[in-house]
């Protein structure tokens, strides 16, 4: 008799998963390149970094986490999709076959994308330290941590669109489907109070972690909406989420 | 704890229908079977014929619809997180970013052995393929990575579904040879086939299905002899039909 303990399996399957992202070239260049760069690119001119939006805060320090955040999430988001991806190559079926449980087997790939994104946040930041952005040391530790965190809500995100879209290319979509979501929900650009625009992102599941993870900037205060916001988008792709996988291994 | 049965499947009653838009399907029409320990029987029956869904009756893939099947006296998912039983599934199940060797190494450390892939590989026939990626192997070296990968938990009983489809003269050849070789040591196999020579040759038992039911059961004398020919050709096209719709026939 084998008894596997699943915290060995997980261990086992996290070893790998991150050797793979590692060796995937598209994994690396929209994890640890595409974000640094889109900030280098558009985050630090020289009216950006002059600005203060807050003490000690310069407005390239807000697009900063807005650009990590735009990592963490890319890079979530990829990871959960990556489940269906691989359950249309039966590789699923075949985990099956071994004592790693299902639900074992997704907690092992979100845990390695979150990994990856961990790394797209430093590697952003680091960029933002070289680059000029200006922060109290506080809101450098508390916006990466928020990005940082606030990513898992679309790992539940990407595994929901992953079972629900074309398996052929999902990532491609996702990629658009993200960028889309990022402007809908004012994450590069706030839109003004009182516009109708305004009014619409503030319910996309964008708008809620972008709040969060921009809130040290300010002070720290987060307004009650983007709580909302966050809790109510976690609660639906969680549950999309679960609903989707409990009937798929009930089904394979 | 589970009474322990001498046989290494015993179904009885054995049932699944699947539900479609054109009614309902019996897949599986009660079925009763049982393999003692260190038998390799070969499963013969056209396509449609229900083979699939009996082998993933078998390994706890999908639940019955009635009857029961028990793998070793337990229920299958308990006997597959056992190691108690592998299967070689006709396609699919397999990582193409990785190496073989990766593959083998995965599937041990989650059966919580911390075994070199070497040895499985070389049983397989596939030592020399250890760095190869999987997507960069061969139809026939792919299947005997699942063989490899199935060895790993040392199961008593393999299951081999189809397992040389699409493979050339050569890459049959050389896969049957691996899986004799092993089965000396007393291994249970249970084989499905659409090749009629691999059950004459390997099998010491046939089991004919054909639409969810069992139409010749015994040696490959005894069945041949079913047929004034002696020819295991003449009994299969005798004792077996036309599914009845064509679209379910095919390995789901």
């Amino acid at each position: 008799m084998t008894a596997v303990s699943q915290p060995v399996a997980i261990r086992a399957y996290l070893r790998l998963e991150l050797r793979r992202m590692l060796r995937d070239r598209r994994t690396v260049l929209f994890s640890l390149l595409v974000p640094p760069a889109v900030f280098l690119w558009a985050g630090t001119s020289a009216e950006n970094r002059a600005t203060e939006i807050a003490p000690g805060t310069n407005l390239t320090a807000s697009l900063l986490v807005s650009v990590a955040l735009y990592g963490a999430l890319l890079t979530a988001t990829s990871g959960g999709a990556g489940v269906a991806v691989e359950r249309a190559q039966g590789w699923t079926r075949q985990l099956r076959l071994t004592p790693l449980a299902p639900w074992a087997y997704v907690q092992a790939k979100v845990l390695a994308s979150m990994v990856l994104g961990a790394g797209s946040v430093l590697v952003t930041f680091a960029a933002g330290a070289f680059a000029g952005a200006r922060m109290p040391v506080s809101a450098w530790v508390l916006c990466a941590l928020a990005a940082w965190a606030g990513s898992l809500v679309f790992a539940a995100f990407g595994l929901l669109m992953g079972y629900l879209l074309p398996t052929d290319g999902v990532l491609k979509y996702l990629n658009l489907i993200l960028t889309a979501l990022a402007f809908a929900g004012g994450l590069f650009l706030p839109f003004s109070d009182g516009t109708p625009m305004a009014a619409l992102s503030r319910v996309m599941p964008t708008f809620g972690l972008a709040e969060l993870a921009r809130a040290p900037l300010g002070g720290g205060s987060l307004e009650v909406v983007a709580v909302v916001n966050i809790v109510a988008w976690a609660a639906i792709f969680l549950a999309g989420a679960a609903w989707r996988f409990r009937t798929d291994t009930a089904r394979v | 704890m589970t009474p322990t049965s001498s046989y290494a499947i015993e179904a009885r009653g054995l049932a699944k229908e699947f539900r479609g838009a054109g009614g309902t399907v019996r897949a599986v029409d009660g079925l009763d079977l049982a393999v003692r320990p260190g038998e390799v029987v070969a499963f013969l029956g056209p396509n449609g014929a229900g083979k699939t869904t009996t082998v993933d009756l078998v390994l706890g893939l999908a639940a019955p619809t009635s009857g029961t099947v028990r793998v070793f006296g337990k229920e299958p998912a308990r006997a597959i997180a056992d190691g108690q039983v592998a299967a070689v599934m006709q396609t699919g199940g397999l990582l193409r970013d990785i190496t073989v060797g990766e593959s083998v190494e995965l599937t041990a450390a989650l059966f919580g052995r911390t075994s070199p892939a070497g040895p499985f590989l070389e049983r397989a026939g596939i030592a020399d393929l250890a760095d190869r990626p999987v997507g960069k192997c061969s139809g026939g070296q792919q299947q005997r990575l699942r063989f490899a990968m199935a060895l790993v938990s040392e199961p008593d009983l393999l299951l081999l579904d189809e397992p040389t489809t699409g493979m050339d003269v050569r890459g049959r050849r050389d896969f049957w040879t691996a899986i004799r070789h092993d089965a000396e040591a007393g291994r249970t196999v249970v084989f499905a086939t659409h090749y009629l020579q691999e059950a004459e040759s390997y099998a010491d038992r046939v089991v004919l299905i054909s639409r969810g039911r069992l139409v010749a059961d015994g040696t490959v004398a005894e069945v041949k002899a079913l047929a004034g020919s002696g020819s295991l050709e003449d009994v299969f096209l005798d004792l077996t039909e036309e599914p009845a719709t064509p679209a379910e026939g095919g390995t789901r």
